[in-house]
């Protein structure tokens, strides 16, 4: 399955890439000046999401470094591995809506680790984790940010539920599958 | 928002006190400033790009037409935006390519869908029902193959690096549904 949607994948962005342009051209839109144009906002955009992007990794930054995130995990873990979320991957499951780099470097370490590695029950719940939630923080900073939004609204709290959500779902498969 | 970015700095400055270590929360936090700024910045190619890109397809008259095909899917979730606007083909977009795993295209996509949604704000500065919804949706992940964890999972010498897949498609397909359930419920009580 992994091949054919590589490949797919693969063809659909050579499909936009030469596609839109030749559409745009036989329908006689000055395709140069059009790309010109719209490519221009990239900067300013990019540049409008900075301070949104900074507040929520500066505060992440902090946390982590404050080595609060293994405290919490330390107080949480003996609750949660009873559940079938072993304290290994917990870090993981707190650092996830947070950051994504800062995930996927701890399902390295789950992997890497001796005694656990990719085909343990902690490195196949890990894995299921990180390919099935998003980082929450990330994507409302960027996208609001994009437009100059400060006000969420329940955006957060249900992006923290689908989090949630996901996490008791990826828990729930790897025991009924691995345990 | 504001509550999670005071919890976040007492968190850090409770657990540098306990610990003795005070500095690695200034220093965790000018790294996350840093690596904000670099992240951003590495997006204007991209970003750039694909902007390129839309502003043709939307000068050939291809997002409108795009826009009235999915309609039928999207009327009903989006009920604040109107038929045939730009905001639904660029959500489409970046669903797709959020789908097929080209996330260098859907955060463009995405962030062309926010501002075409903010041309329905009436009240600038707070989201919108629509963009609550559509930020909901882009919260699951939606990537239908988790490539980035089956190349880790190759590279530490897994027996099937692959057979997470399917369980990953579950789990996401829950959390995809607890999106839009309470994106649509909380619509109602959150002002």
């Amino acid at each position: 399955m992994k091949p054919v949607l590589e490949f797919l994948s693969g063809w659909i962005l050579l499909a936009l890439l030469v596609g839109i342009p030749l559409y745009g051209w036989v329908r006689g839109v000055k395709v140069y000046e059009a790309f010109v144009e719209g490519a221009k906002e990239g900067f300013t955009v990019a540049v409008r999401i900075i301070p949104f992007l900074v507040a929520i990794l500066a505060a992440v930054g902090a946390f982590r470094g404050a080595g609060a995130m293994d405290a919490l995990a330390r107080v949480l873990g003996p609750v949660t591995s009873r559940i079938g979320l072993p304290a290994e991957v917990l870090p993981m499951a707190l650092v996830r809506p947070l950051s994504g780099s800062g995930s996927l470097g701890l399902l390295g370490n789950i992997f890497s680790t001796p005694g656990l590695g990719p085909d343990s029950y902690a490195g196949k719940l890990g894995s299921i984790l990180q390919g099935s939630t998003e980082t929450t923080f990330y994507v409302l900073s960027v996208y609001c940010g994009s437009v100059g939004i400060v006000r969420y609204r329940h955006a957060l709290a249900a992006g923290l539920l689908a989090d949630f959500t996901g996490l008791t779902a990826s828990v729930l498969i790897a025991r009924a599958l691995w345990s | 928002m504001n509550l999670v970015f005071v919890l976040l700095f007492v968190g850090a400055a409770i657990a540098g006190a306990i610990r003795g270590d005070v500095k690695a929360v200034g220093q965790g936090a000018f790294d996350g400033a840093a690596q904000g700024v670099t992240l951003a910045i590495g997006l204007i190619g991209v970003m750039a790009l694909w902007l390129g890109m839309m502003k043709i397809a939307e000068k050939a008259g291809l997002i409108e037409s795009l826009a009235k095909f999915v309609r039928p899917i999207f009327r009903p979730l989006f009920p604040g935006v109107p038929d045939g606007h730009p905001a639904i083909s660029a959500m489409l977009l970046n669903i797709a390519a959020n789908m097929l795993g080209l996330g260098n295209a859907a955060t463009p996509f995405g962030i062309k869908a926010m501002e075409e949604l903010e041309k329905l704000n009436p009240t600038p500065g707070a989201a919108t029902n629509a963009q609550v919804l559509f930020l909901a949706i882009n919260t699951a992940s939606l990537q239908l193959v988790p490539t980035t964890v089956i190349a880790l999972r190759a590279s530490a010498h897994s027996s099937d690096p692959a057979g997470i897949i399917l369980p990953c498609l579950g789990a996401t397909l829950c959390a995809l549904i607890v999106a839009v359930a309470s994106a649509k419920l909380l619509e109602k009580v959150v002002k």
